[in-house]
């Protein structure tokens, strides 16, 4: 009676101590849900889900305080992205928050501009360049599209123009809804 | 070492397919005419868009440098007639996608007038590798196989990679095609050359030329170059017709039995393969100084009444060319840059061509029926038995379809070569090739946005850290100057006045003592003055 009660307490004895070593030893740091969350985030920083950026609206997600579906630049794609991490169901994107646009960058037009600094106060990733009573310029690579810095601008000189699609950006398209084949372009000779 | 190549292996699947390119072989390559505009589009190449250097107005002459290489893998593109730019704007270029991009126009004057041009270099061998791969980037010349990866890029395999081999690709399987064909008839000596000078570059040991057996005469023709040059570390070797073993990993997969990694570059198995159209160009580059501004091309199928091939410059208008082999014919039905099988069709003959162009084909309705509905894939695996890089067309085709993309990349995606043999053979018709580039673009897209993304984050951060930074900084002189600053410095301004009294006083003895005094006041209120900015600069 008693030798399997000791062998088997022995038996779980040494299992445990070997299990909680390994917990310590072997710990795999995972990385933390906001991160995660972050990483999925489009990143243009435009506060458009009602947070000061995307990381506290990660942190927002992440504590349960936030709707996944608040992130307008995120489109469906980034809800579902956020969907599948979070084990969760998809919801339609609130439209209280904007609707989803194409990428689009902010152009300055610069014989307006009377160079007051405030968009490059406003500007979330230090992508306007300029100073004082100097012309300011975007710098397009690093424009997000935020669209915070229309409305600090008193002259109304900034506009937001659509990303041109060039033959190095340029997807193509999917076969279903358009094909693009060789076959199917019939021939156009040029006027002569 | 002459033996190596008598064995010659396998590479999976592949398609003998008719090859139709006795069309376009039976008349002699003419120079084609100087066309009254060339169009030469700025971005020619693989990699970043070449930068523009002239303006409307300018006159150029014939290889003047009009778009300067950008960053290191782009491409330099010259002028190939001389005339005036009437314009440098955007145009609609020739590109699946169909977008216009930044082109230079020269309305030519007819007399080729060649730029100022060099004392041509003697030897080349008293060049130095680096020397050789500078003239080649500024020479602007890009693999003329169809690819149109920058020359210069190749010869620089980076450390860690001996080249043992160096195969010269004249193996042009694509159906239709024949401008490597007549190139290796007429220009032996310049491929030839070209390829010793390539050799030269990387340090290859060995050399292969490599040319399908449907080629008899250009085979014969290599051959005796060799000979006449006597290299035993040359070979000329014919391989068999197969489609496609032009691509390079499968041309070396037949010549070595080696196989190019997965997503790795060939230069990994110490090998490095350059078209014959490059070597030529690398020929005339380096021994007349000559930029790359013409090119053979095939100007063939039933839609044109004499079919050949033509040395055209770079930028001439396809409606030029067409004209010059007898115009079209009534069957013309479709427009094919490039041979049927990777080709892309073309909206209308007002564009030029570029330096990747290898084949104009005006195909007529037999020889590119209209695409048939796609029915469902019933998993037959024909595709599977073609591939000729052995992957799984059904399940990329699968995956690509429902849009999962990271399952694609699992299924290697990205060594599909896009030679279209298992759309060709898919009993259901699925435009398979179709559904690949769909996913690799949307990929790159991707990736783009991702990288994008980083960076926005990385400068939003940035941004905040410097935000908080400042606000320490500006609440730091704040409380310095609220608090304790004014106080210090008065003290101070106090306990220096009253130590240099004393030491005047104990210099200047006592009889002086009242006119010290007297001047004491103003010198302490100077020091006052003077102290704050010491202490808040310390």
């Amino acid at each position: 009676m008693l030798t399997p009660v000791l062998a088997l307490g022995l038996l779980a004895a040494v299992f445990g101590l070997l299990l909680g070593y390994s917990a310590i030893r072997f710990r795999v740091e995972g990385e933390p849900i906001v991160e995660q969350i972050n990483a999925i985030l489009p990143q243009t920083q435009c506060g458009q889900c009602g947070y000061a950026g995307c990381r506290p609206y990660a942190e927002a997600i992440a504590a349960g305080e936030a709707e996944i579906n608040q992130c307008p630049p995120g489109g469906e794609a980034g809800i579902q992205a956020l969907a599948d991490l979070l084990g969760r169901d998809p919801v339609p994107l609130n439209e209280s928050h904007g609707e989803h646009k194409g990428k689009r960058v902010a152009r300055i037009d610069e014989s307006t501009c009377i160079g007051c600094t405030l968009c490059l106060q406003a500007c979330p990733v230090d992508a306007i360049l300029g100073a004082a009573k100097h012309m300011h310029t975007v710098i397009e690579d690093e424009c997000t599209g935020c669209e915070l810095c229309l409305e600090p601008c008193p002259v109304d000189c900034i506009d937001m123009v659509p990303v041109r699609e060039d033959i190095s950006t340029w997807k193509w398209p999917f076969p279903e809804d358009r094909w693009v084949d060789i076959a199917e372009a019939p021939l156009r000779q040029a006027a002569r | 070492m002459a033996a190596r190549f008598d064995k010659l292996f396998h590479f999976h699947g592949g398609l003998r397919l008719p090859g139709h390119k006795d069309q376009s072989t039976a008349m002699a390559v003419v120079p084609a005419r100087v066309p009254p505009r060339l169009i030469l589009p700025l971005h020619q190449h693989i990699g970043q868009p070449a930068e523009a250097l002239v303006q409307p107005g300018d006159r150029v002459l014939k290889g003047q440098l009009i778009g300067r290489a950008e960053g290191y893998v782009s491409a330099a593109v010259h002028a190939s007639s001389s005339g005036r730019v009437v314009e440098v704007a955007e145009r609609p270029v020739p590109h699946p996608s169909g977008l216009t991009a930044l082109c230079v126009v020269i309305e030519t004057d007819g007399l080729e007038q060649w730029r100022q041009r060099d004392e041509p270099v003697a030897d080349y061998r008293t060049l130095d590798p680096s020397e050789l791969r500078n003239r080649i980037r500024d020479a602007g010349i890009v693999g003329l196989g169809g690819a149109g990866f920058p020359t210069f890029v190749k010869m620089n395999p980076g450390a860690g990679h001996a080249i043992e081999l160096l195969v010269i690709n004249g193996a042009e399987c694509e159906p239709y095609i024949s401008c490597d064909d007549m190139l290796m008839r007429e220009r032996p000596a310049d491929i030839v050359a070209g390829m010793a000078i390539l050799r030269h570059a990387i340090g290859a040991r060995e050399c292969v030329i490599a040319v399908e057996d449907n080629k008899p005469e250009a085979t014969a023709a290599l051959r005796r170059e060799v000979q006449a040059a006597g290299d035993a570390t040359v070979q000329v070797v014919t391989v068999p017709t197969r489609y496609p073993t032009g691509g390079e990993k499968q041309l070396i997969k037949v010549l070595t039995g080696r196989e190019v990694p997965s997503q790795g570059l060939p230069a990994d198995i110490g090998v490095v393969c350059h078209n014959v159209g490059t070597a030529a160009a690398v020929y005339r580059n380096v021994l007349d100084n000559e930029p790359l501004v013409s090119r053979f091309i095939t100007v063939t199928g039933a839609g044109v009444a004499q079919p050949r091939n033509l040395e055209v410059l770079v930028g001439t208008p396809i409606a030029d060319l067409v004209e010059q082999c007898g115009g079209y014919t009534d069957a013309a039905d479709r427009l094919v840059m490039g041979g049927p099988m990777m080709g892309f069709a073309l909206p209308d003959d007002a564009l030029p061509v570029v330096k990747t162009t290898n084949c104009i084909l005006v195909a007529s309705r037999d020889e590119l029926p209209p695409p048939q509905a796609a029915m469902p894939c019933i998993r037959c695996g024909e595709c599977v038995q073609v591939c000729p890089a052995d992957l799984l067309p059904q399940q990329l085709y699968w995956y690509a379809h429902s849009k999962d993309f990271d399952k694609t990349q699992d299924y290697h995606l990205f060594d599909c070569i896009e030679c279209g043999c298992c759309a060709q053979v898919c009993p259901s018709h699925i435009p398979l090739v179709q559904y690949y580039r769909f996913a690799k673009t949307e990929i790159w897209a991707q990736e783009r946005e991702r990288r994008h993304a980083d960076q926005a984050r990385r400068r939003h951060e940035f941004r905040l850290a410097r935000l908080e930074r400042e606000k320490q900084e500006r609440e730091q002189r704040l409380r310095e100057r609220r608090k304790g600053a004014p106080q210090d410095t008065k003290k101070a301004a106090i306990q220096a006045a009253l130590e240099r009294a004393k030491a005047k006083k104990a210099a200047v003895g006592n009889e002086s003592v009242a006119q010290a005094d007297a001047g004491e006041p103003s010198t302490s209120a100077a020091d006052a003055a003077d102290k704050p900015d010491s202490k808040e600069n310390a």
